[in-house]
C-alpha cells in the first residue's frame, strides 16, 4: 500500500439516518475509515448498531445521508449510487461480511473447498486446481485441517464454521471487512481462539474493519477506534483504549463498569 | 539538547456518572517539557496523578485542558509538532509506533504469540524484518536473564516476574524518541533492576527523552536527571 | 414450418377442436413469447401455460410450442428417449393427428417439426427444420438457489459463478465432472441454460445447429430458444474440460459407432445388449445393410422390431 492510500480514507460516511417508519434506527452518524483501521462499534441491543452496519455495508438503503467509498482505482463512489452489478462485485471482491451466525454466510449443503472457492469461481476463475489450491491455502490459514475440504460445513462444529466463514470471505484479498457479532454465541475458549486468529489475519492483511460487537472485551482486543451507540445516537468515539479507560458519558462509564471481572 | 515533549498548563479530572456526577479533580496546570537524551521522574504519593499524567501524554486518558506537544520522528530537529491533546486517534496511533513508547508493569497478553515474537513486534510495526526483530528480541530477553527455553512459549503461563520482563523487553526494543516509563523496576530483583538502568543510560545516550514514575529510590537516583515533584500541580488551582 | 395459416373459411366447426388444439389468441401469445427468447438466446420467458389435457410432466410445454408454430403443411415427429413407439411420443403424436390433422412422420429427414423428450436425433437437422424440446425445470440455478428473485437477478447481472460451484462439487466428490443430463450450457456468451434433461451427449449438437431449438416448460410456464447457428457451450474448468460419453462398442443392431445407447436386458440370466437410443437411425442404417454384432442374435429380433422404413401415417 502506498503511503498516498493511507492518506486517503476508505469509507467516508456522512449523517447517516436510518428510520423505521416513525422509530429511528440509527440517526446523523458522521465519521471517516481509514486503511487498516479496525472500527468497533458498541452499544447493547437496539442501539442501532447493526441497522448502521447494514446501512454501510449496502445491506439497508439510509433514509438519509451519504457514504462513500473508496474503489480499488482510487475514485470515490456513493454506494448508493453504483449499479448492482457493480456493487455486486464490489461485496464479493473487495468487501467481506462476516455474520454472527455462519450459517447465514454460508452456502451449508456444499463443501468446505466449494465454499471458499465460490467467490474466486464467481470472479471468473476457472481452474479447478487452482481453486482448490486457493482453497486449501485459506482453510489452513484459519486452522482447517486439509483433510476437512471436501465435507459439508454443517459437520463443522460453531467455532470451525465461524473460521470457514472468515476463510470464504477472506479468499479474493478484501479491503474491507464487516463483522456483525463475530465471537457471538461460541463458547469462551473458541472465542478466544477466533479472536487471535482474526486479530493476526486483519494485522497480517492490513484490513480496514467495522466490528459490530456488545462485547468490550472483543473490542478491545481487535479495534484501533471505538463508537459508543444508544438509543441510534453515536454518544461517544475515540480511541478504543481511552474510551474504554477513560469514559466519559454516563452511559459509556456504565458499560464499562457492566464487565464482569475474571 | 531540542525540547522533545512539553506539557503546557495541563488539567485533568474525572466526573463519576455513576456516583451522581462527582467530579474527581486529578491534576492541573501541568507545565513541564523534557529534552533529547533527559530522564524526568515525576515524584510525590500515591494518587497524586503521575500516572494519569503518563497516561494523557500516551493518549491513553483524554485530557482535559491545555497542550501536550510532542516532537515526531527520530533525527535531531525531529519533525513536526502535534498536540496530542487534540490530535486525531489514527494521529495517536502513529504516535504510538515511531514517536512515543510505553514501558508499563503489565503484560497485556496475546494468545499463542511467543514471547520473542512479542518482544519483536514493535521493532517489526517500525519497519525491521522479522529475523532482525527476533534476534534483538532474543538478545533483550538474555540480558533480562529469561530463560531461554521460555522464549518460543507463549508468555500467559510465565511467572508475574518473567511476564514483566517480557515487557521491559517489548518497550525497549524499539527506537522511539520519547519513551514513557511506568513503574518498570517494581518487584524486579537487584540483577534486573541493574540491566533496566543499564538500558534507560543506553535509551539516553541514544537522546530519548523519558519520562518515568519510579518508587525505587535507588534506581531513581541513578537514572533521574530531574524529579518533578507532581503535588504542585495541584487541580484546585485550575477549578 | 408456416405460422398462421388459419383463414376464416377454415373455422373449425361446432364441437370440434380449433386447429393444434390452442386457440388463436392464445397462439399469439405463445409466438410473442417464442419471438422474444429467439431475439434473447438461452434467455428464459414467462409466458402464461395453459391447462393442456395432459399431466404436467408429459411435455405440457413443449405441446403448446408446437401447438403455436405447426402449420397445416408441416410434418410432425416426435421423440420420447430417442424413440418414435413409446407411451409419451405415441400419446402427443395422436395428440396432434386428432386435433390439427397434419402429417407424422418417425423419418427425422421428413420431418419439419420434431417435439423431443430426452434427445436430439443423430442425424444432423437442417435450417428447415425446428426442435421442440420438453422441459421440466428450465432453471439451470434451481438446486443451489431456491429463491425466482434471487436467480431472476443473477441472470441479469451474469452472476453465474454459482454453477461452476455446482461442478466442483462433482469433481470434488467423483474426480470428474458427474453431471450427464441436464448439463448447464452458456448460450451466445451471455445466458446459462438448462438444455433440459437431454444426455450431455447431445449438448455438442445444441452448438451451432442449422435448426432453430425452442424449449418449453409448461409447468414452470417458461419459454426459451437458440437460434440456428447460436453459439453454446458446455460448462466445464479448464483443467476439467468438458467431455461427452463415450461407448466401447458399436449397437448391438445396426453396428453404429459415435452415437447414444441404450443398455436393453434380454432375458433374466444376464443377457443385454446396447442399442441406439435413436430409432429412427437405427432402422434406416439397418435398411442400408449395416449389420451390428448382435443383429443375428435371435433374442435381439424383439427389440429390433420389423425392419424396414415405417411411416406413421
Amino acid at each position: 500500500m502506498t503511503s498516498r492510500d493511507r492518506n486517503e480514507p476508505l469509507l467516508q460516511v456522512r449523517n447517516v439516518t436510518r428510520y423505521y417508519g416513525e422509530r429511528i434506527g440509527c440517526s446523523n452518524v458522521s465519521f471517516d475509515l481509514w486503511p487498516g483501521e479496525v472500527l468497533a462499534i458498541v452499544g447493547e441491543s437496539g442501539s442501532g448498531k447493526t441497522t448502521l452496519l447494514n446501512c454501510l455495508s449496502t445491506r439497508l438503503a439510509p433514509t438519509t445521508g451519504a457514504i462513500e467509498y473508496r474503489m480499488r482505482d482510487g475514485a470515490m463512489r456513493n454506494l448508493y449510487q453504483l449499479g448492482e452489478a457493480e456493487r455486486r462485485l464490489l461485496m464479493r471482491t473487495d468487501w467481506g461480511f462476516v455474520h454472527q451466525n455462519a450459517a447465514d454466510g454460508l452456502r451449508m449443503n456444499v463443501s468446505a473447498g466449494a465454499n471458499v472457492g465460490e467467490r474466486l469461481m464467481a470472479v471468473g476463475e476457472r481452474h479447478y486446481g487452482n481453486i482448490r489450491t486457493s482453497a486449501n491455502d485459506w482453510l489452513g490459514r484459519v486452522e482447517i485441517a486439509g483433510d476437512r475440504i471436501d465435507d459439508d460445513p454443517r459437520s463443522f462444529s460453531g467455532g470451525m464454521r465461524q473460521r470457514l466463514q472468515i476463510a470464504r470471505n477472506l479468499v479474493t484479498h478484501p479491503r474491507l471487512v464487516f463483522m456483525d457479532e463475530p465471537t457471538g454465541g461460541l463458547d469462551v475458549s473458541v472465542q478466544a481462539r477466533l479472536l487471535d486468529l482474526l486479530r493476526r489475519l486483519v494485522a497480517d492483511l492490513g484490513l480496514s474493519v467495522v466490528i459490530v460487537t456488545h462485547d468490550l472485551a472483543v473490542a478491545r482486543l481487535l479495534s484501533h477506534r471505538l463508537m459508543v451507540m444508544r438509543q441510534g445516537d453515536v454518544i461517544e468515539t475515540g480511541l478504543t483504549d481511552q474510551v474504554l479507560d477513560d469514559p466519559r458519558e454516563p452511559y459509556t462509564q456504565l458499560l464499562v463498569s457492566s464487565i464482569l471481572q475474571v | 539538547m531540542p525540547v522533545r515533549l512539553y506539557l503546557n498548563n495541563v488539567g485533568k479530572s474525572f466526573t463519576m456518572h455513576l456516583q451522581g456526577g462527582a467530579v474527581i479533580p486529578v491534576v492541573g496546570n501541568v507545565e513541564f517539557s523534557v529534552n533529547a537524551g533527559e530522564c524526568v521522574v515525576l515524584g510525590g504519593p500515591s494518587g497524586a496523578g503521575k500516572s494519569s499524567i503518563l497516561k494523557m501524554i500516551y493518549g491513553n486518558y483524554r485530557c482535559d485542558e491545555g497542550q501536550i506537544l510532542v516532537t515526531t520522528g527520530a533525527g535531531e530537529a525531529g519533525g513536526e509538532i502535534v498536540n496530542i491533546a487534540g490530535a486525531e486517534p489514527r494521529r495517536i496511533l502513529q504516535l504510538r509506533q515511531d514517536t512515543i513508547g510505553y514501558v508499563s508493569q503489565f503484560l497485556r497478553t496475546i494468545p499463542r504469540v511467543s514471547a520473542e515474537d512479542v518482544v519483536a513486534e514493535p521493532l517489526v510495526a517500525q519497519g525491521a524484518n522479522e529475523a532482525e526483530g527476533r534476534e534483538k528480541a532474543r538478545e533483550l530477553l538474555s540480558r533480562l536473564n529469561v530463560p531461554e527455553r521460555l522464549w518460543t512459549l507463549p508468555p500467559a503461563t510465565f511467572s508475574g516476574g518473567e511476564q514483566q520482563r517480557v515487557n521491559i523487553a517489548r518497550g525497549f526494543i524499539a527506537h522511539y524518541p520519547i519513551l514513557l516509563l511506568d513503574e518498570p523496576t517494581a518487584s524486579l530483583d537487584a540483577a534486573n533492576r541493574a540491566v533496566v538502568v543499564r538500558l534507560v543510560e543506553e535509551k539516553k545516550a541514544e537522546g530519548v527523552a523519558m519520562v518515568g514514575i519510579l518508587h525505587d529510590q535507588d534506581v531513581r537516583n541513578e537514572i533521574a536527571d530531574r524529579i518533578i515533584d507532581v503535588t504542585s500541580f495541584h487541580a484546585e488551582d485550575a477549578a | 414450418m408456416s405460422i398462421a395459416v388459419e383463414t376464416d373459411d377454415e373455422l373449425p366447426v361446432e364441437g370440434d377442436y380449433n386447429f393444434a388444439y390452442l386457440d388463436e389468441q392464445t397462439k399469439r401469445m405463445i409466438r410473442r413469447a417464442i419471438l422474444k427468447g429467439i431475439a434473447i438466446p438461452g434467455y428464459q420467458v414467462p409466458f402464461a401455460a395453459r391447462e393442456m389435457p395432459m399431466p404436467y410432466g408429459w411435455g405440457t410445454g413443449g405441446v403448446q410450442v408446437t401447438a403455436a408454430i405447426l402449420g397445416k403443411d408441416d410434418c410432425l415427429k416426435m421423440i420420447d428417449q430417442g424413440s418414435d413407439d413409446t407411451t409419451n411420443a405415441v400419446s402427443l403424436r395422436s395428440f396432434f393427428e386428432k386435433t390439427a390433422g397434419i402429417r407424422t412422420t418417425y423419418e427425422t429427414s421428413e420431418a419439419t417439426v420434431i417435439q423431443t423428450r430426452h434427445r436430439i436425433p443423430e442425424k444432423p437437422l437442417t435450417e428447415d427444420q425446428v426442435l421442440v424440446f420438453q422441459v421440466p425445470i428450465p432453471e439451470p440455478l434451481r438446486f443451489l438457489e431456491p429463491r425466482e428473485t434471487e436467480t431472476r437477478k443473477m441472470h441479469a447481472l451474469e452472476d453465474y459463478g454459482l454453477m461452476h460451484v455446482k461442478l466442483y462439487e462433482d469433481i470434488a466428490r467423483n474426480g470428474h465432472i458427474a453431471t450427464t443430463y441436464a448439463y448447464p450450457v452458456k448460450v451466445n456468451d451471455r445466458y446459462v441454460m438448462d438444455p433440459s434433461p437431454t444426455p450431455k451427449f447431445d449438448n455438442p449438437k445444441i452448438d451451432r445447429m442449422a435448426a432453430l431449438q425452442l424449449y418449453g416448460a409448461g409447468r414452470e410456464k417458461r419459454i426459451y430458444a437458440v437460434p440456428p447457428y447460436t453459439e453454446v457451450k458446455s460448462l466445464d474448468f479448464e483443467d476439467y474440460p468438458f467431455e461427452i460419453q463415450k461407448f466401447d462398442k458399436p449397437c448391438g443392431l445396426c453396428g453404429a459407432e459415435n452415437v447414444y445407447l441404450d443398455e436393453v436386458i434380454l432375458d433374466d440370466r444376464g443377457g443385454r445388449m446396447f442399442v441406439c437410443s435413436d430409432s429412427d437411425h437405427c432402422e434406416e442404417r439397418r435398411a442400408d445393410g449395416h449389420l451390428g454384432p448382435m443383429a443375428a442374435d435371435p433374442a435381439a429380433a424383439d427389440i429390433a422390431g420389423p425392419t424396414g422404413k415405417e411411416t406413421a401415417r
